[in-house]
């Protein structure tokens, strides 16, 4: 195995990346690029769902929703009509500890743009008729998924892993909470959260770092220096080696499982990733994949993965499989979990998953969206550009001693959270 | 076959085969002696390659009383050949930084890989080695049909608003095998063969059915190079296998399809229309009828979305889509999710009442030029992907399109009048034509 030696070698990828820094004091990481006219742009702001008030869940939420529902001189319709006069692409969103947005055009519209999207940001009205129009779709999603297996499955995880902690409250909220949700809710969010503090943006496309420096003042200029953000208390997962049952007149059982995972600040993150890659990574060759769908035909689809919240990592997996089996296969998993802790990895496992892991991390590049995308999470997560060339020579770094205290530390004994929906059998 | 394998169903931006006539232009395309079609997309951008085999036969090509063969194929199709023993070819993917995948249509089999360009050739290898030598037993078999039923019980048997859909498509289809889902019957799987899959793989996987596409930072004169030092070199078969499939009579009589289910807490409607595809259109008829679906239900300024949620408020959401992409006769869909207290019943004649208007009254033409803005543009955003552009040019040619139908389409949705968009309306939003599918709580029986 050739530990150091990276499967595609290719040139610098920070080297691409422009920083910038505007007289206004906001800053973005820009790829400028003229193949294909068009100019992608997307940020996050930090505190999303988890800066709810306790008892007004889903507020984050309804807010990115209402963002782009009526803005400056436009009432939501005309708003709507605008964006779509010049074919633009916008949206925003929440996640559990960030809102985010993003922006696409083609690049003879640019100007347009990212005024439309100004207006959306900093001017977005809240009317009451428009709260009460996102808030019926809210309700419509959450009656939809009210009896949705997966849904489920994920509420009784969240509620078990995370009592009593705003990680443990729904990021849309719930049917009687979003109905207390009120303009005056709204605005207060939004005047805590919408700072230039913890902004981070990403641009790629045709577009220079003067003419982008302009409109990113233009645009993020008017936003208050300082957030407000609540303090999120750090937290383990709990509820490891508890078993919960969402009983569902279904023929098939979801299962999800997790335990505490590891921080990509650990020494050992790089470590874990290729450890859970070996045990549950999306490849055909994960040992969840071999072991539960190929030679025993128990699921579609398995696996694990390694999660962050802001506050709290996890390592999270999933499966679904027909009532009669879902004991078998829950025991499967434990197993190789358990098997993972005790023996880790075989030198083979090891330096394949490495390879892939090296080899395709290019392919998280090859459109200006999801570059867009990685270079605010990067941002996010603390990096400078050259993480990005820095990135697969801590894969390769990772040796048999590592990954097996990696596995260690983020499979633990082998005991598990999980929640199951439907009739399961055998648990 | 995958962790995320196949979602057969799931309709995609259908005309937005797309491409502008600049970027086309540097597209090509060959077809190898043995008549293997290869078409090349170049992006520069980036050292990543999109490696794609699409078979033109899907679901709707299954024989009678063997539904699901296609999809059940396409998983077995991972499970080695006389050449390579089963988890060789997905071990190497995955050693070379590759990432794969595979997924069945009604009119269509694909499988791909992107991966670092420089491993295009042993791809190419390895791929064609699985068209010609496929290797099957009973012990991998047997786990596989078992992994298609969990697939079944996840997308259909756990979700109500899945088994509505399959019930209005095999309404909509009275003899059509697209009436038929693409996953199969759940009784027909169970008795799906190892013999059964061969006779399928040996009928359609032949060089002559066979569509590549190589989409990313390659020289059109090298792929076609390892083209021919690959693919080549399998025999032809002679004839291209025919799509043997049975004729929809005539529709007279409007359905109505509903389901309860006590896990419904949200109703829904939805509504769809037998119509022509891009494949089966006269000139323009599917430009109009894409146009129509945008105008009526594309998004937040669509006739519908406008009149039913910001206006009556009897909807909460509303929309409508054409899957233009099909070898036969297709489906406009229309869909609305009620506001609370409302019925369906209600629901389906303010339905009603947007439809009639593009019927009786003349279009707005602010709204038809801003429907073909979004429409058109769509091209231009599809160059930013070269898994997408490979997706449809490799949809495109396997509906009976030619690379030319797809370089022409902004074009021709360019030329779309008010006239067309009325005519489309008139000719095909006719609900005789159509079934209604209403989504219920348990208690509450159409």
């Amino acid at each position: 195995m050739t530990a150091h030696a990276p499967v595609v070698s290719i040139a610098s990828r920070a080297e691409h990346v422009q920083r910038i820094v505007t007289p206004g004091g906001i800053t973005a990481w820009l790829v400028e690029s003229y193949a294909v006219p068009l100019v992608a742009l997307e940020f996050s702001l930090r505190g999303g769902a988890a800066q709810d008030p306790a008892d007004k869940p889903g507020l984050a939420t309804l807010l990115a929703g209402l963002l782009d529902e009526g803005a400056g001189p436009y009432d939501a319709r005309g708003f709507h009509r605008a964006i779509d006069e010049l074919a633009i692409h916008m949206g925003f969103g929440a996640d559990r500890d960030s809102i985010s947005g993003h922006l696409q055009t083609l690049s003879k519209n640019t100007d347009k743009a990212f005024a439309l999207f100004k207006l959306a940001l900093l001017d977005a009205h809240l009317a009451e008729t428009d709260v009460a129009r996102v808030r019926s779709q809210l309700a419509a999603e959450l009656k939809r998924d009210a009896n949705e297996p997966d849904a489920m499955a994920a509420k009784a995880f969240r509620e078990a892993a995370f009592p009593g902690h705003a990680y443990g409250r729904p990021v849309r909220g719930d049917l009687s909470s979003i109905e207390t949700l009120s303009r005056p809710d709204l605005l207060a969010l939004r005047e805590r959260l919408f700072a230039k503090k913890d902004l981070k943006i990403a641009v790629v496309g045709a577009i220079d770092a003067k003419t982008l420096s302009d409109h990113l003042d233009a645009t993020f200029g008017a936003l208050a220096t300082e957030n407000d953000l609540a303090e999120v208390a750090s937290v383990a997962l709990a509820g490891v080696g508890a078993r919960h049952v969402a009983p569902l007149d279904i023929p098939q059982t979801t299962i999800r499982f997790g335990r505490p995972g590891v921080t990509k600040r650990d020494p050992d993150y790089f470590a874990a990733v290729v450890a859970n890659h070996i045990l549950g990574g999306g490849t055909f060759t994960a040992r969840l994949f071999r072991e539960v769908r190929e030679k025993r035909g128990m699921a579609y689809s398995v696996y694990s993965q390694l999660n962050e919240y802001d506050r709290c990592p996890m390592l999270i997996g999933a499966a679904a499989t027909k009532n009669e089996r879902a004991g078998e296969a829950l025991r499967v998993i434990e197993e190789e979990v358990r098997r993972f802790a005790e023996e880790g990895p075989t030198e083979e496992e090891l330096d394949k998953a490495k390879k892939y892991l090296i080899g395709s991390y290019a392919l998280r590049f090859d459109t200006s969206t999801k570059i867009a995308s990685q270079l605010v999470h990067l941002q996010m997560d603390g990096f400078e550009p050259s993480y990005l060339d820095e990135r697969n020579g801590k894969i390769a770094a990772v040796g048999m001693e590592d990954c097996k205290r990696a596995a260690k530390k983020l499979f633990g004994d082998g005991g598990l959270l999980v929640a199951m929906v439907g009739r399961p059998e055998g648990v | 076959m995958s962790p995320s394998t196949a979602s057969p169903t799931a309709p995609h931006k259908p005309g937005a085969a797309g491409d502008s006539a600049g970027a086309s232009a540097n597209i090509s395309n060959f077809k190898l002696d043995n008549g293997l079609e290869v078409v090349v997309i170049p992006d520069a951008r980036t050292p990543v390659v999109t490696h794609m085999i699409w078979y033109k036969n899907g679901s709707a090509d299954d024989p009678i009383g063997k539904s699901g063969i296609a999809h059940f194929l396409e998983h077995l199709m991972f499970k080695g050949t006389e050449n390579h023993p089963q988890g060789e070819f997905s071990d190497l993917v995955a050693e070379l930084g590759g990432q794969e995948n595979a997924f069945t249509s009604y009119d269509y089999t694909a499988y791909f890989q992107r991966i670092g360009k420089e491993h295009l050739e042993t791809l190419m290898a390895f791929e064609a080695d699985r068209m010609t030598s496929l290797l099957l037993t009973d012990e991998v078999v047997t786990p596989e049909r078992d992994v298609v039923l969990e697939e079944r019980r996840m997308r259909t048997d756990n979700d109500p608003s899945a088994q509505l859909d399959e019930a209005v498509q095999a309404a909509l289809f009275a003899h059509h095998p697209y009436g038929t889902p693409i996953i199969g019957w759940q009784h027909e799987i169970e008795s799906l063969n190892r013999e059964d899959a061969l006779a399928y793989y040996r009928r359609f996987y032949t060089p002559e059915n066979a569509i590549l596409i190589v989409a990313g930072d390659v020289e059109a004169q090298e792929v076609l190079r390892l083209a021919r030092e690959t693919y080549g070199k399998i025999p032809a078969r002679a004839e291209p296998p025919r799509r043997n499939r049975t004729k929809e009579p005539p529709h007279r009589a409007h359905r109505l399809v509903s389901l309860s289910d006590e896990k419904v807490e949200q109703p829904a409607h939805e509504r769809v229309f037998l119509v022509p595809s891009y494949k089966t259109a006269a000139p323009g008829e599917a430009e109009a009828l894409e146009t129509l679906a945008h105008m009526l239900g594309g998004g937040a300024t669509s006739a519908l979305y406008e009149t039913l949620v910001v206006e009556e408020k009897c909807a909460v959401g509303a929309g409508a889509y054409y899957l233009g992409s099909a070898v036969d006769d297709t489906r406009l869909w229309v869909y609305a999710t009620p506001a609370p207290d409302v019925t369906l019943e209600k629901l389906d004649r303010s339905i009603d009442d947007v439809i009639r208007r593009f019927i009786e009254q003349p279009i707005d033409e602010d709204h038809l030029r801003r429907a073909k803005t979004r429409l058109v543009a769509d091209a231009i955003y599809a160059q930013d992907s070269q898994a997408s552009l490979a997706r449809w040019y490799g949809e495109a040619l396997a509906t009976g399109l030619t690379i030319e139908d797809v370089a022409a389409w902004p074009e021709r949705m360019e030329a779309v009048t008010a006239a067309d968009v009325t005519a489309a309306a008139r000719k095909w939003l006719d609900k005789r034509r159509a079934v209604t599918g209403f989504l219920l709580p348990a208690d509450e029986d159409a």
